[in-house]
């Protein structure tokens, strides 16, 4: 089923003055979806979405009628588009941490929580009022707490990220990136992204995702992206957007121990038909350690195969076309078999690799540890590290220290904004050489501070989370990637623009750190207030007293009986008592 | 004199080294009663360090000195230590002065012995008694664990306290010009010896034979001329801070930063937890009331003492020591070296006991409560706090104890010591 022009043309013809003939620009606007399954080593399975709708329109040019008659783009994304002027815009929700060693590298990496990068066109003045509109916004659509995003959580990165999509990459005063780490993934926040795709989740590849399945998983992600691109049929600059849905299903937990997964077992559901608006819809299954069918078994079996180039990597994918009737087969529905014959052998290696903690104990002080392997045998390369810290860890740069191989590493660039207290966090951005085969270590000393007591959250005790540090890097590609950017690349392998043919990007993001910090005692306000001030009168009065009074020498007052004998005396009129 | 003196000298000099040289520097450094984020060492080095990588200083909140100190370290860094070691004998360069205000004396003395009722001759210190006074001040601010400590944590605080003793020195000397030049140092660096303008003010006066009298010309003449000499370097000073950096970040991450203690990191005052436990709504308020009050002491005090102007600048120093908003060990230290020098006192004394046994047991709970608080984590922040407000509350009865005693000798002197009360029998003396 291919994409129509839906050209609807309404003339008013007749004799008014006002006779404008209303055209609404064409709908040009495809949606592509596809659905990838790579079996892991481990025996986990990595399932992965990618909805992409292209629509060649301009919601930034001025002049022109605002857009306003939607079709497959969903119409809250494109309003809040065009109010807040964005260019690019990048918002993942993830449950879980990706575990790079285990189960590779991620098609499009995520941090834990809900993390919002948003590049900003450069006519825009108030580029944090903005922002902080965008947010409310995307909180109410997306059913987030990301509201909660404000000047004490947001840095504007100058080198980390940059835009994917067309754009002066120039000026990183348009830029915010945010992160919340603490941030819960639930049904809640699914729903209404499955309702920004054109067949919602009532066909195509959508009716795979529920819930209960979903998040019985060990690591789940939702995103969205949508960015300006450059396609070479039009000339012309057009809008993509991308919904990718990650998860990572446990072996154990998910798979009841057993090595094989179907998408009944993985989804509850099973295929029935494609989206009827999506202009290809398509399941690919990675083949790649699986030549001879050695490993593990696959049925159906499907004659289509491709080859692509993904991180550096060249991969073979069975390919089942949904938009064509016999991949459903007799019984109208299909699902998908993997069956383990063998063991496994070992993964390869990720070439880039991070992790993060902190050392130290006590409330006082501590350190934060950043490790990066850099796994390849020959090359060395550089890498960004990017590091926001909440403005109550006090970091002392003066501490940085980064070691390779027990030698000092010194960065090539270091961009470092101190934070201010309760307005910004600190933000470390630095340019690091990793040399071949070898382990670094990022070292830097922070101090604990004690807030107020409102500032706190209701549980205090449990720490207060420090967002993943991110590491982008062009990592040396062992195989060629290609450049040319085609309509028929699967999705997976085109998200990250590709510039040179010998390595790929790369973006690791570390563990989210969970630290505590002295607590005062809630239930003292007012002991505290009281006694501080009785302290302070204490001086006052002490001081009032050597002030104000003079020192006389002290008669003591004559007894009771005495003095109502002077009294009844004066009144007699005759002399008093000693 | 000299010999013992320098024996002190050398004996100081070798604890300091010793502890310098030890693993106890970098413990001692870290502690809260003895840095606070005003006069950290460490915020220096990070100051230095930001600046080295082309950031301001000020751009943080992590750097609360002034622009001369960054000045002055940028230079001496590597030499820190030997910065450090050298400030505190400008503490002594006061003791020596006060030496010769017993020259001073001597002269009174015999002045005053034929005033003053004969049975106060004891009253009055024999110039033998003072020979030893500067010894003893020396001896009490260079062995003073306080000072000790706070030396080898390299704590600006110590530099702070080296101008204010130059500032005295230059005062109890008569230079009018370089009293008010090292007052408006003072002053740059913390705000809070503003107040000891009016002793300074008095002292001169005094000096001078002017009568404090409003309505006399002479007082305003000199006055005005002091004021301006304070005023004027004052200015000078600060303009050559914003020509450091090219910009005015300093006035609000240095004097607002002490004005509005956004920093809530435990020390040995009153405003820490005072504030972490603050209701939003009464923030304000209750900054500007902890303010005044170091302030407002300033004129009934100057009122009460105007004869007395150099027991005045004691119980300024004390004042802004104990209410100050990042109170360290280092400014406690300062005006325990004066005490000494009031050792004729010690008669009237009515607390010193408690007064001591209590500051001896909150030094040593201290640390004790904190690593509770912090480290072991079976203590709270209220353990902490208490014992602040008493270390607090044993300070202010030290001051009010030695003003209590001054005030009553001087009543002695002058109504006669042996007081008798109209049947005959022995007096007490009450405030009333």
């Amino acid at each position: 089923m291919q994409w129509q022009s839906t050209d609807v043309e309404v003339n008013r013809s007749d004799g008014t003055k006002n006779s404008e003939t209303f055209t609404p620009a064409p709908a040009k606007d495809q949606f592509q979806e596809e659905l990838v399954i790579r079996p892991l080593h481990s025996g986990d399975i990595y399932a992965s979405f990618q909805f992409r709708t292209l629509w060649d329109t301009d919601f930034l040019q001025e002049g022109q009628k605002k857009v306003s008659h939607y079709r497959l783009f969903p119409k809250s994304l494109g309003q809040v588009l065009s109010k807040f002027s964005v260019q690019e815009l990048h918002i993942s929700f993830t449950q879980g941490f990706w575990r790079t060693m285990q189960w590779g590298q991620p098609f499009i990496p995520s941090p834990p929580g809900a993390e919002l990068w948003v590049w900003f066109h450069h006519t825009v003045s108030d580029v944090d009022g903005n922002w902080k509109e965008l947010t409310n916004v995307l909180s109410g659509i997306f059913c987030a707490s990301l509201n909660f995003i404000d000047m004490t959580n947001t840095v504007q990165p100058s080198a980390s990220f940059k835009p994917l999509g067309l754009g002066n990459a120039t000026d990183h005063r348009f830029l915010r990136y945010a992160t919340l780490p603490r941030e819960i993934v639930c049904t809640e926040n699914l729903t209404p992204w499955k309702k920004l795709l054109p067949c919602g989740s009532k066909a195509g590849l959508a009716v795979l995702m529920k819930s209960e399945k979903l998040f019985h998983s060990s690591f789940h992600s939702q995103a969205v992206h949508i960015r300006p691109i450059c396609q070479a049929s039009f000339f012309s600059k057009s809008w993509e957007l991308r919904q990718t849905l990650n998860v990572v299903f446990d072996h154990y937990t998910s798979g009841q121990g057993k090595k094989e997964w179907s998408l009944f077992k993985m989804f509850s559901r099973t295929l029935t038909e494609a989206c009827p608006l999506a202009s290809s819809s398509k399941v690919y299954v990675d083949i790649t350690d699986n030549p001879e069918g050695e490993l593990f078994e696959l049925s159906p079996a499907t004659p289509l195969l491709s080859q692509a180039v993904v991180l550096g990597d060249r991969r073979t994918y069975s390919v089942y076309d949904l938009t064509r009737a016999e991949t459903f087969g007799q019984l109208r529905s299909f699902n998908l078999l993997l069956r383990w014959k063998g063991d496994s052998g070992d993964m390869l290696r990720p070439l880039l690799h991070a992790e993060r903690y902190v050392a130290g104990f006590g409330l006082q002080t501590g350190e934060i540890h950043t490790v990066i392997y850099n796994n390849h045998p020959y090359r060395a390369f550089p890498v960004l590290l990017m590091d926001s810290v909440p403005w109550y860890l006090q970091l002392y740069i003066h501490t940085l220290t980064v070691t390779s191989k027990s030698r000092d590493n010194k960065p090539s660039y270091i961009h470092y904004q101190p934070a201010k207290d309760r307005h910004r966090p600190h933000l470390l951005e630095m340019l690091i050489q990793l040399p071949p085969h070898s382990m670094t270590e990022v070292t830097v000393q922070f101090e604990r501070a004690l807030l107020k007591w409102t500032e706190y959250t209701p549980d205090p005790n449990h720490g207060f989370y420090v967002g993943s540090s991110v590491i982008s890097a062009l990592v040396p590609s062992m195989v060629a990637m290609s450049t040319n950017f085609t309509q028929d690349q699967p999705l997976f392998s085109s998200f990250v623009p590709v510039k040179e043919e010998s390595s790929y990007f790369v973006r690791v993001y570390t563990e989210p750190l969970l630290v505590n910090l002295p607590t005062p005692d809630f239930s003292m306000p007012y002991n505290v207030i009281c006694l501080t001030c009785t302290v302070v009168a204490v001086g006052y009065g002490s001081f009032y007293n050597l002030l104000t009074r003079t020192f006389q020498v002290d008669e003591p007052s004559p007894p009771l009986a005495k003095r109502l004998a002077n009294f009844i005396r004066r009144i007699r009129g005759v002399p008093l008592l000693a | 004199m000299a010999a013992p003196l320098t024996l002190l000298l050398i004996v100081a000099v070798t604890i300091r080294a010793v502890l310098f040289r030890s693993s106890l520097a970098e413990l001692i450094s870290e502690r809260v009663e003895v840095v606070s984020p005003l006069n950290a060492w460490k915020r220096v080095v990070e100051g230095l360090a930001l600046l080295d990588l082309g950031v301001s200083p000020y751009s943080g909140d992590v750097f609360h000195e002034t622009p001369l100190m960054i000045y002055l370290f940028h230079f001496t860094v590597d030499y820190a230590e030997i910065v450090f070691m050298v400030s505190p004998y400008f503490v002594d360069c006061l003791s020596c002065f006060l030496a010769s205000l017993d020259r001073f004396r001597k002269q009174k003395y015999a002045l005053e012995s034929d005033r003053y009722p004969a049975d106060c001759l004891e009253l009055l210190r024999s110039p033998k008694e003072m020979f030893y006074i500067p010894l003893k001040v020396a001896m009490f601010y260079l062995l003073n664990p306080f000072t000790i400590l706070s030396c080898v944590a390299k704590s600006t605080c110590g530099l702070n306290n080296a101008i204010i003793a130059l500032f005295i020195f230059c005062t109890l000397k008569g230079s009018a010009l370089l009293s008010g030049i090292l007052l408006a140092l003072a002053t740059y660096q913390s705000i809070y010896p503003l107040t000891l303008f009016a002793p300074a003010l008095l002292f001169f006066l005094q000096r001078l034979y002017i009568p404090v009298n409003l309505r006399r010309s002479s007082f305003w003449c000199f006055t005005l001329q002091y004021a301006f000499i304070y005023v004027g370097s004052l200015v000078v000073i600060t303009g050559l801070s914003f020509f450091l950096l090219g910009s005015w970040d300093f006035i609000p991450s240095v004097y607002g930063f002490i004005f509005s203690v956004p920093d809530l990191t435990p020390n040995i005052g009153l405003f820490w937890y005072f504030f972490a436990e603050m209701f939003e709504h009464f923030r304000l308020f209750f900054i500007c009331v902890f303010q005044i009050n170091v302030f407002f002491y300033t004129i009934p005090l100057s009122i009460k003492l105007k004869e007395h102007p150099v027991f005045l600048i004691f119980m300024q120093i004390a004042i802004i020591s104990i209410f100050k908003s990042y109170p360290t060990v280092g400014d406690v230290a300062l005006y325990m070296a004066f005490l000494p020098a009031w050792s004729h006192l010690y008669r009237f004394l009515r607390n010193i006991f408690l007064v001591s046994c209590v500051l001896l047991a909150c030094s040593a709970l201290f640390p004790v409560l904190w690593h509770l608080w912090i480290y072991a984590g079976s203590a709270n922040s209220n353990f902490y706090y208490a014992i602040t407000l008493l270390f607090n509350f044993g300070q202010i009865l030290l001051v009010s104890d030695y003003f209590y005693a001054y005030l009553r000798r001087e009543h002695h002197l002058t109504h006669g010591l042996y007081l008798k009360k109209k049947d005959g029998t022995e007096a007490t003396l009450v405030l009333k």
